[in-house]
Parts: structure tokens; C-alpha cells; sequence
């Protein structure tokens, strides 16, 4: 391996080509869906991967467009995804690592109930509970943005719970005893000591959750109160699955403002997203 | 596993004994009620909260309005009839399908004001001699000729009164489509967004035929009428045929830019064609759809209602009356009457007042004529997305490869089929 | 989805001090109880009431769930909605069209992951933006995802005079190549943690005993990473199994095919779209017999996991 050979470096270079060849292919879809969206709406099922002309160059009026379409403002969306996506992932990480700590701390008949409760969970797919789960949750009226955190946090809270024990057994118990010796009581002792020790799989968690209930479609669907609220992928499907008129122009500029903030955020954090998913594959 | 199961029919029996012993029935009448309205229309629900809180500064009663979002409507209703103590009191039905599910929780209409109040019963769902649906507004539907174009070309509306003069003008204008600068007909999109033209109302000609009143099996006698009205659409468009998947919007702006000199829609596109395109309302008429049956001459546009008031039977008395009470004055009072005519065009109720929708009166005109109307018989459509997604599919098969039988067993027999599955 | 049994694991009570124990037993209403109770709402009653209304026949939930105990009779249908559930040919016809997408998606998806990952490790240059490239797409939800694709597989097929949702060949395509697009970055990932996690001793040997490159990939880093491996394969199977947002954007079903006995196909229905929209059947044993659907399925899901769980344990003790 120490004198790499003139073919071996051709290969290698001939790999890095290949490779950026196969990514750009990768990001085209992305590509494509920008380009369309400065177009004008007629030309994009015909001429979907000509680069707009002057004729079919609409500069911004698509994104102006779009932000109204459908009777509903886009910004709405953004807000309501971002409150729910917010509140579910805090409500799911403090209430979901307090638990799962006392389930590995304390050995009760019940915090093992609840820990095997959580580990069935975790394979029963969604269509199982849809019908009863939204009844439920519209008996007990949590329909609205600020509630359905809740609704979230009981789905959710198996893989989570799951998650957050298989990280706290792994914590030496010495710390933990040390503080309850200096006088804490349980809730100082957890967030003093034990918080901020979970912190990596707090990220790692909170991603995973955050990925879930940021893309999620058929929960608040069945939960929300439509007409009022809409997430992102709410109104995308309810622009493109109803009767009325689809504006292509406008649901093209849609796509690219829902992609945005994620491949930002994506860009900025990659190193802890791909880890936590990571870690979510080889712990799930 | 045991163990599990066990504790799962533990707690549910914990919680279904709360639960029930927790659920009362009716209230004692003699209080005043309240009204609770499932609105189904989004685009009027502002109008109906004002009018909501108006009723409730005259008379002290109170109107809780919600409104579900079209797609969502069923679901709402559902959970709201579901509910351990149901406080819905009036909602919508939509066709004799929601009649055939929800039936049972609605009260009888005969006898009460706004009842009396009707000038038609004709739209109003009727199970076991029960009124339990009252047809509130009604919509109309036929080919909208562009009168202005139509003259450019050389022709005058009075020439079109059956299919062969439609069929004649319409050739006519196809052919020299290059040369006068438009078309015949829009494109008859196959999308999603366009396609429910005429899988599901164009169907409509056939089963009125038929004289298809109530759900049952179908014969499709008359299918012949939908291929020949199916196939003018087809060859009288700019669009090939072939490759025939374009959106509701682009047959809408087809017409609205002066693209195409017939276009079938509904009363519901009067607000998009003269507000987003600037139609001159003048230029504007419905005409109803001529399909080649003998005696269609003195046919009338299709006129029906997908918009019924259903009241709960299971809120208590008070509430139901002061349901009727509200509803009464929605069709009677001055702010009601201009609402309804605001948002829901023409009202078959005595105090209604005229929209400016043209179709409308032109829809009255051809009736005071002596025309028959063409009835909404695709209200009795079995499962009607699987049966429009099959119709759909089939009528792309027949543009391709132009096998007319296709389309018949996809009609015919996957009507009957679904039918059959429903009355099972 | 089961964490592996570690064979080393500290016996249990390890992680257990009186110290601590004590004082937080009393702090159970702190701790668990809140999270217990939405636990409740959000999984435990609507599971244990959607297993019981499986075997109920009913138009309004009210009329099955909140009823006295000695009413149940009037309701309770025994298993009737399960046959009526394996009776129905769209139900079925939706059970090999998903098992037809998973084993193609499934092999599809991992192939292609594992030769990603294989050659990200082989440090070439910016292999790390290739990285974060391919595991782009696995951030963009199913109904976005879509209609991106939807735009491309209409923007060609424009040109042949056709749409997906005309034919389902392409639809069955096209949703491969769509959760191909997603998945594969994701996998990538977990496969490139197993590359690394074979140790350099074996490699070292490898190349000693004058293994050529293929023969170190297929004889000496595939058997060490069959954890890896059967991770990944069950991971793309539930997920092909519980599909459903992707289905339901880019065809929802279509086309559907009439019969010449007027039956309706949906050619391109998966499993978890056809419980969703059994929902909306007006039959009054319509709901039950979804309930049902959804029951058999979460079973389907269940033993797809308890094998995942065996063989993944099985792998761990041969190594």
C-alpha cells in the first residue's frame, strides 16, 4: 500500500468520475423540479426538461402563485409543520428519556409492563390503529396543532422509549449516585446529571422523531382539522388529489419551497443527521 | 403473548365501562336548544360564521358553525355522528349514498317551516316516505358556448338543437380550427382534475335515460348517446386524443382565453370564467348536452343538487327546533336569502333571491319553455371512485385502441358489480 | 425493529442502585405516568379497540365501542369480517402486487446500496459529498417525493404519448425506482458502518493469502457483515410492506382494469392503501371488515419482524 501504482491511481480517478457522474444523477430530480418551477405552467408537462426560454420563463410568479393556491396560505403551512414538528420532538425527548430512565432505574412490575408495551408498539404499522386512533383523537379534541403533540408523543414514544434505555444502560451508575449523595432528588438528579449525558442520543432521537413527524401525511390528516390547519404534505396532496385545478407552474414552486428549509438544515447538520439515523437502523 | 392479550381486553373493558357510563341520553325539552352546522363547502364558510353570529345577536341562540374541507367531509361527519354524546345538529348529505349511511341518524323534514317554504321537492332525499334530506340549492350543468366566437365562425346558437346541428357546427369549426384561430370543443382531459366530467356527469345522459331514479343494477341501453357525444369531444379538440391526460385548468383556460367554442361544465364555473377571464357574461350560454336520443329537442340542462340539510335525530328535541328554527330563517330573512344567493346561486325556497349566475336563469328558462330536465342519475353511482377510476381507464383504453366494448362492460358490468358489492 | 440481545449484555440489575431506586419510585407520576397515559391515547386504546372492533359489525364507532357490556351481542359478528377480509380479491390482489414490489424493491435496493457503500469506503476523493448526496432524498417525505417524480416519469413518457398512470408496468417502475431514489442513500449508510466494522486482521490475511479483490469482497467481507446485510433486507421489507403515502401520490391505484365480468382491479394498490380507503365503504359490515384488513396486516408486519428478530440473533451466533 505504499507506492500506490499509476493504475491504481487512474482507477481511483476513474471511480471519483464515475461517482460524481451517479450524484448528479442523483440530485437531478431536484434540479429539474427548480428549473420547472420558474416556467410557465403550459410549458411544463409538455417541455418538462428544456431549461425555461424566453417565452416560458415566468421568473418568480409561480412562487407568488403558489403561495395562494388552493385558498390557503403556503406560510400557514410552513407554520403549522414547524409548531407540530417543534412540539411533538421537545414534548417526545423530555417525557420520553424521564421514562425511560425510570423504567431502567426502577424495577416495577409496571415500568416493565410499560417497556414491553413499548417494544409491541414499535411493529404495529399505522393502518392498524388509523380508524380508532383518529376517532380517538377527535373524541378527546385533540385536533388542533398544539395537541396533537400528544397524539404524537403516544404513537411515537415506543421506538423512542426504546431508543433512550438502550443509551441509558449504558451510563455508569457511580454519577448518578454521586449526585443523589450531594443531596438531589430525582428530578435535580435527571436533569443535572443524567441530561446532560444523553445529549448525543438526543440529537439522534430527535432527528429521527423530527424526520417522522415533519414528512408524516396520514396522521394529521385523520387528526387535524383540515380546513383550519395544514401541514405541508397536507396541502401539497390536498392541492394535487382534489377535483379542482392543478396549477403545475404552482405546485412545482410548492415542492421547492417544502424541499428548502430540509436540504438547508440537511446541509448544515449532516454530520449528526446521517448519524442518528444511523444509529436509529442499527438500534431499531 | 398471552399476557399481553389479556391486559389488552382488561383495559378495554375498563375503558369502554367509563365510557358508557359516562354517556346520558337526551336532555329534558323545554330549554332552549342550540344549533350545531357541518358546513361542507370551504369556500362559503366565512359567509356562513357572519351570518352564524348574526342569528345569534337577533335571538340569543347559539350557532356553533364548523366546516370540513371537501376531501374531508365524510370522515368529520363520521366522527361528529360518532361521538359518545353527538352534539351535531344539522349537516349535509350528499347523494343517496350518504343517505343509504347516514339515514338513520336524520329526522323527518315533513312538516316543518322551511319545508313548507320549498318550491321543489324534486332534489330532496326521500327513504321509507321519510324526507330526510332537503335539496337546499341546486347546480346545472351542459355545454357553455362561447356566443362571441361562435358567430366569428359563422354560426348562430339558434342552429344547435339537437346532436346533428351540434355535430354539424362543431365539424365544421374543427376543420378550419387553423384558419378562424380556435377549436370546437376543449380538450376532454383524462387527468384527475378533469376526468369527473365525465366519468362523472356526462354518465348522466344515459342513466336518465335509462330512467335510472334510485341505486339498482343498470342495462346501459343507451351507451351508444355517450359514444356518440364522448367521440365529438374526442375528434372536435385541439388535443390528440391519444395522449389525452390534461388537467381541469387547462380545458378551463382553453375556453376562458377564447381557445374553443364549447366547453361542458357547470353553473360553478360562471365566478372563474367571468372574474379570472373576463368572460363577458353576455357572451356566455349553457346549452344542454345533445347526445343523438330521439326527442332530446326539447331536453333542459341537468339540474340536480349534491347539497341536502339533514337534521340529527340524535340531539335532543330542543335542539332540533331551534335547528328548524334557524334553518327557517336562513331561507327566509333578508341576510339568509342574500347569502345563499351569494354563495350557493339559486335556492328552491319561496323568499329566494336571484343570483347573477346566468346559467341559472338560463337553466329556469328552458324548463318555463317546457323542456324536461335531465336528472342528476349519477347520484346513484355504486362506490363512486372505484367506478369513476374504472370508467376513466377504460375511456383511455378506447382512445387508443378505439374498442368501444371496453368502455361498455367498465360502465355496464363494473356498475352492476360495485352495486352488487354495495347491496351485499 | 428489536435491539439485538448483546451476548455480553450486563445481567440485569447492573444498571440498578437502591441509592437511586428509592427515591424515585415515588416519583412515578413524574417520570412515566405522563408519557404512559398518552401512550394510552395514541396506541394502547386505539390497538386494543381496533382488535375488538375487528370482530364487530357497525356503521358509527359510537354504536360498538361505547355501549354496555350486555349490548356487545347485537354488534359482535364473531369472525365474520375475516373472511369476508380473505374473500375479497382486491384485498388479495393488493397482497401479491406488495409482495411483488417488496422482492423486487428489496433486492433492487440493496444491491445497488451495498455497491454504493462498497466503493464509498475504498477512499477515493470526495466520497463524502458523494455520501451526502445519495442520502439526500431519504429526507423528503413520500407525498413531496411524488410529485417530483411524477413531473419526470410524465415529463418522459409525454414523448411516447402516454402517462404512468396508464399502465401499470409503469407504475410498478415507478414506484421502485421512487423508494430506489429514497431508500437507497439510508442503506448506503448502515451498509458503510458494516465495511468499517470488519476487522482490518481479516483483511490483512485476505490480501496475504493473495485474494484478489472480488474474492476479499464475496468470500471474506460478505460473511462477516451478514448482520449488516439481513438488517438492511428486513428494514426495505417492512418498509415496501407498509407503504403508503408514495402509493398513494404517485398512482393512488391506477388505472383500474375492468374484467369482463365487471370486477374493478386496481393494478397498482398496495396493501396499506387498500385498508386505508376500505374505511370509506358504505356497506354497514364495511368498517368492520377494514378493522380486520388492518388486524391481518399488522399481523403480516409483526411475523416479518419476530423473523427479522430470529435470523438477525441467529447471525450474531455464528460470528
Amino acid at each position: 500500500m505504499k507506492a500506490t501504482t499509476k493504475a491504481d491511481k487512474i482507477k481511483a480517478w476513474a471511480l471519483t468520475i464515475f461517482l460524481t457522474g451517479v450524484s448528479l444523477a442523483w440530485a437531478m430530480p431536484i434540479v429539474i423540479v427548480l428549473i420547472n418551477s420558474f416556467k410557465s405552467k403550459g410549458s411544463i408537462a409538455t417541455e418538462t426538461f428544456k431549461m425555461p426560454t424566453a417565452e416560458t420563463f415566468v421568473g418568480l410568479q409561480n412562487f407568488t402563485n403558489g403561495i395562494t393556491a388552493g385558498n390557503y396560505n403556503f406560510w400557514k403551512c410552513v407554520g403549522y409543520s414547524v409548531i407540530i414538528t417543534v412540539l411533538s420532538v421537545s414534548l417526545i425527548l423530555v417525557c420520553t428519556s424521564m421514562a425511560a430512565w425510570y423504567i431502567t432505574r426502577v424495577n416495577s412490575k409496571f415500568a416493565k409492563l410499560v417497556y414491553t408495551l413499548c417494544t409491541f408498539s414499535m411493529i404495529v404499522p399505522f393502518q392498524m390503529v388509523q380508524y380508532t386512533l383518529s376517532n380517538t383523537a377527535n373524541m378527546l379534541h385533540l385536533d388542533t396543532p398544539y395537541t396533537i403533540p400528544i397524539i404524537y408523543l403516544g404513537f411515537g414514544a415506543g421506538m423512542a422509549i426504546f431508543m433512550f434505555t438502550g443509551f441509558i444502560k449504558q451510563i455508569p451508575l457511580e454519577i448518578e449516585e454521586a449526585a443523589v449523595v450531594d443531596g438531589c432528588s430525582p428530578v435535580q438528579t435527571f436533569f443535572k446529571v443524567v441530561l446532560p449525558m444523553l445529549a448525543p442520543s438526543m440529537i439522534s432521537v430527535g432527528i429521527l422523531e423530527a424526520m417522522w413527524v415533519w414528512n408524516d401525511y396520514l396522521l394529521p390528516y385523520l387528526v387535524l382539522d383540515i380546513t383550519k390547519y395544514r401541514t405541508i404534505p397536507i396541502h401539497i396532496q390536498y392541492l394535487r388529489g382534489s377535483y379542482g385545478s392543478v396549477d403545475m407552474g404552482a405546485s412545482m414552486a410548492l415542492i421547492i419551497l417544502a424541499l428548502l428549509p430540509v436540504i438547508i438544515i440537511y446541509l448544515f447538520c449532516q454530520k449528526y443527521i446521517i448519524k442518528g439515523v444511523a444509529a436509529g437502523a442499527v438500534k431499531g | 403473548m398471552k399476557k399481553l392479550l389479556v391486559l389488552f381486553l382488561a383495559v378495554l373493558m375498563a375503558l369502554s365501562l367509563t365510557a358508557c357510563s359516562g354517556g346520558k341520553d337526551n336532555e329534558p325539552t323545554g330549554e332552549t336548544g342550540k344549533v350545531y352546522y357541518l358546513n361542507f363547502k370551504p369556500e362559503a364558510d366565512e359567509a356562513w360564521q357572519e351570518l352564524a353570529k348574526k342569528y345569534t345577536e337577533l335571538t340569543g341562540v347559539e350557532v356553533k358553525v364548523v366546516t370540513a374541507a371537501s376531501g374531508n367531509y365524510e370522515t368529520t361527519l363520521e366522527n361528529e355522528l360518532g361521538k359518545a354524546n353527538p352534539e351535531l345538529t344539522l349537516f349535509q348529505l350528499t347523494n343517496d349514498g350518504a343517505l343509504a349511511v347516514y339515514g338513520d341518524y336524520c329526522a323527518d323534514w315533513t312538516g316543518t317551516a322551511p319545508y313548507s317554504e320549498m318550491t321543489t321537492h324534486d332534489f330532496d332525499l326521500v327513504k321509507d316516505g321519510k324526507t330526510l334530506g332537503i335539496g337546499y340549492c341546486y347546480e346545472c350543468f351542459g355545454i357553455i358556448v362561447n356566443k362571441k366566437l361562435l358567430a366569428e365562425a359563422g354560426h348562430d346558437i339558434s342552429e344547435i338543437t339537437n346532436f346533428e346541428t351540434l355535430k354539424a357546427v362543431a365539424e365544421d369549426i374543427h376543420s378550419r380550427a387553423a384558419e378562424l384561430g380556435f377549436d370546437a370543443f376543449t380538450n376532454a382531459g383524462l387527468a384527475d382534475s378533469s376526468s369527473w366530467r365525465f366519468s362523472g356527469h356526462l354518465i348522466t345522459l344515459p342513466l336518465h335515460y335509462e330512467g335510472v331514479t334510485a341505486k339498482g343494477e343498470i342495462k346501459g341501453t343507451y351507451l351508444n348517446e355517450f359514444k356518440n357525444i364522448w367521440d365529438l369531444y374526442l375528434n372536435n379538440s385541439a388535443t390528440d386524443p391519444v395522449a389525452n391526460n390534461t388537467a381541469g385548468d387547462e380545458a378551463e383556460a382553453e375556453f376562458g382565453t377564447g381557445k374553443a367554442v364549447f366547453y361542458q361544465n357547470g353553473s360553478w364555473e360562471y365566478a372563474a370564467l367571468t372574474g379570472n377571464y373576463g368572460m363577458n357574461p353576455e357572451d356566455l350560454q349553457m346549452i344542454p348536452i345533445y347526445c343523438g336520443h330521439e326527442g332530446e329537442e326539447k331536453a333542459g340542462l341537468c339540474s340536480g343538487s349534491e347539497a341536502h340539510w339533514a337534521i340529527s335525530n340524535l340531539v335532543s328535541e330542543a335542539d332540533r327546533n331551534a335547528t328548524i328554527d334557524f334553518v327557517n330563517w336562513v331561507v327566509t330573512s333578508d341576510e339568509g336569502t342574500t347569502m345563499m344567493a351569494e354563495q350557493f346561486g339559486p335556492i328552491p325556497f319561496k323568499s329566494a333571491k336571484e343570483p347573477a349566475n346566468v346559467f341559472f336563469a338560463q337553466a329556469n328558462a328552458l324548463l318555463a319553455q317546457g323542456n324536461y330536465n335531465v336528472s342528476w342519475a349519477f347520484n346513484y353511482t355504486p362506490a363512486v371512485n372505484d367506478f369513476r377510476a374504472g370508467l376513466v381507464t377504460a375511456l383511455r383504453d378506447y382512445a387508443q385502441n378505439g374498442d368501444w366494448s371496453v368502455v361498455e362492460t367498465a360502465f355496464v358490468s363494473g356498475w352492476n358489480n360495485l352495486y352488487n358489492q354495495e347491496a351485499e | 425493529m428489536f435491539k439485538k440481545k448483546k451476548a455480553n449484555a450486563p445481567a440485569v440489575g447492573a444498571h440498578r442502585s437502591k441509592l437511586i431506586t428509592r427515591p424515585m419510585r415515588k416519583m412515578v407520576w413524574i417520570f412515566l405516568i405522563p408519557t404512559f397515559l398518552c401512550f394510552i391515547i395514541g396506541f394502547v386504546w386505539p390497538f386494543a379497540s381496533g382488535v375488538y372492533l375487528s370482530f364487530c359489525e357497525f356503521k358509527l364507532i359510537r354504536e360498538a365501542l361505547f355501549i354496555p357490556i350486555s349490548k356487545v351481542k347485537d354488534v359482535f359478528v364473531g369472525f365474520s369480517n375475516y373472511v369476508r377480509a380473505l374473500q375479497d380479491p382486491s384485498f388479495r390482489k393488493a397482497f401479491f402486487y406488495t409482495a411483488e414490489y417488496a422482492v423486487a424493491s428489496v433486492l433492487i435496493i440493496n444491491v445497488i446500496s451495498f455497491f454504493l457503500a462498497y466503493l464509498l469506503t475504498l477512499k477515493i476523493k470526495g466520497s463524502n459529498i458523494f455520501r451526502t448526496v445519495f442520502f439526500m432524498p431519504n429526507l423528503i417525505g413520500g407525498i413531496v417525493l411524488s410529485y417530483i417524480w411524477l413531473l419526470i416519469f410524465n415529463g418522459i413518457l409525454i414523448h411516447y404519448g402516454t402517462y404512468l398512470t396508464e399502465n401499470a408496468t409503469f407504475g410498478f417502475w415507478g414506484l421502485i425506482i421512487l423508494m430506489a431514489w429514497q431508500q437507497i442513500g439510508y442503506m448506503m449508510i448502515i451498509y458503510i458502518a458494516g465495511f468499517q466494522s470488519v476487522s482490518e486482521e481479516i483483511l490483512e490475511a485476505a490480501r496475504i493469502d493473495g485474494a484478489t479483490k472480488w474474492q476479499t469482497l464475496f468470500k471474506v467481507i460478505v460473511p462477516n457483515m451478514m448482520t449488516t446485510i439481513s438488517v438492511c433486507m428486513f428494514l426495505s421489507l417492512t418498509n415496501s410492506f407498509k407503504l403508503y403515502d408514495q402509493n398513494l401520490a404517485l398512482t393512488a391505484g391506477a388505472p383500474v382494469i375492468t374484467t369482463a365480468e365487471g370486477t374493478q382491479i386496481k393494478m397498482t394498490e398496495m396493501l396499506a392503501l387498500n385498508i386505508s380507503s376500505s374505511f370509506g365503504k358504505i356497506n354497514a359490515w364495511a368498517k368492520g371488515t377494514a378493522q380486520a384488513k388492518a388486524v391481518i396486516f399488522f399481523l403480516l408486519v409483526a411475523a416479518i419482524s419476530l423473523i427479522q428478530l430470529k435470523v438477525t440473533r441467529d447471525k450474531e451466533v455464528q460470528q
